[in-house]
């Protein structure tokens, strides 16, 4: 009744190029920004921040880099730690051995080191398709793994190869309590969405579906293929190395190449996976599942079954954890392979005929 | 769906807080454990201890009658996970008293937020080397020593039974170690006493989690190295000794760290395990001790064990003991300043950690007789000893085979000043001034 676009007329092009066409969705998407930025520092404690927001902000971010390379280019990759490890370390490294290195340039400076080196390990994907492209991107993961865990000069000669930074500023701001770190990876991540989403609406954007959907087909119509593959494995790959960069400097302050293993590019993949692949949205969604739910689901089981009277060992929550977790991914396949994106343009499109369907 | 998991935040935020006040009078002890995954072998009989001694503190009497409260929180050795851990528990219940994340990852992450939140971190025989300078690492404690220790006590045994440093000379010593901050941590020492005596290091890393090490050993085959060091932590350890057994490298030329040799590591080896040899961080296994006997009369007897009977007294249930021991003897030394029976902030801790002065006759009285020697930290020393013996495995169980060793200050504390140097300049932290150690 409410969502309605009766009587929305697009009386101009840009109006009927708008990212949200119908106007209860620009109001809802300003509510809820204007509720992530402004309600949010005010209601959340450190905890929300610190274990939740913040991961995942940046994790949403990753899946959206890897949704554009994935979801809409068609590219199976498993190499998505190794590009966040090298935005990380890339950034560290501007970070400490420039003086006077701006944290924001150093962040940006390891997502370009990261689209490099991601065009780098994109370069079989013109010849290679579907999974044995997944396999050859696997080489990009063990390769970094192995690179900063081997290569003493990445982690400035440390003796333990663990990195950390702090004293992080952004223009004169001093970014140090988790509410600022907050703004800091908000702002980022909706610049970043903003950013992808026109991006995958433009001609580029056209040119990854056309060639997700018929690559052969592509490049009869006129379409390089090179052209599309190597620029969506780099944008996607900018926007993982910046998300690996945050990952680091923000969010674990310390970290080793294990924070970047091969379980981080499987969680990111599924993450596209559940929340919908081809979708920005999705991304976030997806985030929001594989982060938020196991820390919930850690936190509830205890205080369920204090409510019956039974104590539950930290093994046992942890171990039905892994099962619930398990079986809700397995649910909401079964229920919609298309993703949580999908889910919520189904209760969008249910919405407008809402209460008279036909 | 970003609405309620927000909304769902926010309840559980609530609920906190609201859990918060409830709390009088209680020390808040989070406990950080690996009861699941690769490392859940040691992980377990850790947490046991340090959870059957918490339980045994509250049956003394509580500390000077404050009771001790505690929640555990599973970080499954993953760092995300533990600092999300640290998150949840750091404010829970007035506050954390104290962390001991029993991971080198992990302690890495933490210490760059634990001084902001004002919590101390005890790292007991592991963590980072350098946090020993407690001028530059104020919240860091490595009670009881370090990975640098410990390399530099295998090497001086080794020397012994070689006969001398000279003796090394043209020695080939093959470094097997966990492909993380943990196995890396002793690399500089071996390197600087590599560079003293002359001996051939050979390092040999193996990856998380250390249950695929057919490569390495087959470098081992192929070295004949005359000494192995293994830096292992759960899985690894056993597949190391399965492996020697199967490269036929004799288990008496193999030596293990503090973490490397506890029962889980030998039992599903057996008899191929004989003869295996690594450090015991002071204790061994000690199921005739005091505390031990306690700990089965006042928590085990009363069916409130935290884990299996039999466990009680094994090497890395001690060591969870003296975690737990150390952490409580911390807030009794504090309370001495800031007040008896009172309820110590992580700051106030703090103070009891970096001034910990317990001599043979608190030990004593503790019944850790036997089980530990006496330890004094200060400003300057965040570690507060570095005693260490050899215990060999005989098929059965855990014999000392060695006298007391000490660590080398003369070379370590050089170490420790240049790396906690280095630290102060990348963090532009300034050391600490002696008036701030009053504090």
């Amino acid at each position: 009744m409410l969502y309605r676009e009766n009587g929305q007329f697009k009386t101009s092009y840009t109006s009927d190029l708008q990212v949200f066409p119908i106007a209860q969705d620009r109001i809802g998407i300003a509510l809820l920004l204007a509720f992530a930025v402004f309600a949010v520092p005010l209601l959340a404690d450190e905890y929300m921040f610190r274990a939740i927001l913040i991961p995942f902000l940046i994790l949403a971010l990753a899946a959206l880099g890897l949704n554009i390379l994935v979801g809409y280019c068609g590219q199976i990759s498993l190499g998505t730690g190794a590009f966040m490890a090298v935005g990380a370390y890339a950034a560290y490294n501007l970070f400490v051995r420039i003086d006077g290195m701006p944290m924001l340039l150093a962040i940006l400076l390891g997502g370009a080191f990261s689209a490099a080196v991601g065009v780098l390990f994109g370069i079989p994907s013109l010849r290679i398709k579907g999974l044995y492209l997944a396999v050859a991107t696997l080489a990009a993961q063990f390769f970094c793994d192995w690179a900063f865990l081997r290569i003493k000069w990445f982690t400035n000669d440390s003796a333990s190869g663990s990195v950390s930074v702090s004293g992080l500023s952004l223009l004169g701001w001093k970014i140090d309590t988790p509410h600022e770190k907050y703004l800091l990876c908000l702002g980022i991540a909706i610049v970043f969405a903003m950013l992808a989403k026109n991006l995958v609406r433009s001609h580029i954007g056209r040119e990854w579906m056309a060639i997700r959907d018929m690559d052969v087909a592509a490049a009869v119509i006129g379409i390089r293929p090179v052209y599309a593959k190597l620029t969506a494995f780099a944008v996607s790959s900018f926007i993982v190395g910046v998300a690996g960069a945050l990952w680091g400097f923000v969010h674990l302050g310390a970290w080793e190449p294990a924070a970047f293993s091969i379980d981080r590019s499987f969680q990111l993949l599924f993450m596209i996976i559940i929340g919908g692949l081809g979708s920005i949205m999705g991304s976030f969604f997806g985030a929001a599942f594989i982060v938020v739910l196991p820390i919930f689901l850690n936190q509830a089981l205890p205080a369920l079954g204090a409510l019956v009277g039974v104590t539950i060992s930290t093994a046992a929550v942890a171990h039905t954890e892994f099962m619930i977790f398990g079986a809700l991914i397995v649910f909401f396949l079964i229920v919609e392979p298309h993703g949580l994106a999908r889910l919520w343009s189904i209760g969008k499109e249910k919405l407008r005929l809402w209460p008279f369907p036909h | 769906m970003k609405l309620t998991t927000l909304a769902f935040g926010a309840a559980l935020a609530v609920s906190a807080v609201s859990a918060a006040w409830a709390q009088a009078k209680e020390q808040f002890f989070p406990v950080l454990v690996y009861r699941t995954g690769a490392y859940a072998p040691n992980g377990v009989p850790f947490a046991n201890g340090y959870v059957d001694y918490l339980k045994l503190t509250n049956a003394r009497g509580g500390i000077n009658g404050v009771k001790v409260i505690w929640e555990e929180c599973e970080t499954g050795y993953a760092t995300d996970r533990g600092v999300e851990c640290y998150e949840r528990l750091k404010g829970k219940n007035g506050g954390a008293t104290v962390f001991q994340p029993l991971s080198t990852g992990i302690t890495f992450a933490l210490t760059e937020k634990a001084p902001a939140d004002k919590i101390p971190l005890i790292t007991a025989g592991y963590g980072r080397s350098e946090s020993t300078d407690g001028m530059v690492f104020k919240w860091n404690f490595p009670l009881t020593g370090t990975y640098w220790d410990a390399a530099d006590i295998i090497l001086q045994h080794l020397a012994k039974k070689e006969g001398g440093w000279d003796k090394l000379r043209g020695k080939k010593i093959a470094h097997i170690f966990h492909d993380s901050p943990y196995g890396k941590e002793p690399i500089p020492l071996l390197q600087e006493r590599q560079k003293m005596h002359g001996f051939e290091l050979t390092l040999i890393p193996v990856t998380h989690p250390g249950v695929e090490q057919k490569a390495a050993w087959l470098q081992v085959r192929q070295l004949r190295p005359d000494y192995v060091l293994l830096w292992g932590w759960g899985v690894m350890n056993s597949t190391a000794l399965k492996e020697a057994v199967a490269t036929g490298f004799p288990r008496d030329k193999m030596y293990g760290v503090w973490w490397a040799g506890a029962e889980p590591d030998v039992k599903d080896v057996g008899d191929g395990a004989r003869g295996y040899n690594a450090l015991a961080l002071q204790h061994g296994a000690e199921p005739n001790s005091a505390i031990v006997k306690e700990v089965l009369a006042k928590v085990h007897d009363k069916g409130q064990g935290t884990g299996p009977r039999d466990e009680v007294g094994q090497v890395l249930y001690m060591r969870g003991l003296t975690a737990a021991m150390l952490a409580v003897e911390g807030v009794k030394r504090a309370q001495e300043r800031f007040g008896k029976g009172k309820v110590m902030t992580g700051e106030q801790a703090r103070w009891g950690y970096e001034n910990l002065a317990l001599d043979q006759k608190k030990l004593d009285a503790l019944g850790f007789s036997g089980v530990m020697r006496p330890i004094s930290t200060s400003c300057a020393d965040h570690r507060g000893a570095t005693w260490a013996r050899m215990h060999t495995w005989d098929g059965k169980k855990w014999n000392f085979t060695s006298d007391w060793y000490q660590s080398d200050e003369a070379l370590i504390k050089p170490m420790i000043r240049a790396a906690a140097d280095k630290y102060a300049a990348e963090k532009k932290i300034e050391r600490r001034t002696p008036a701030d150690c009053q504090s």
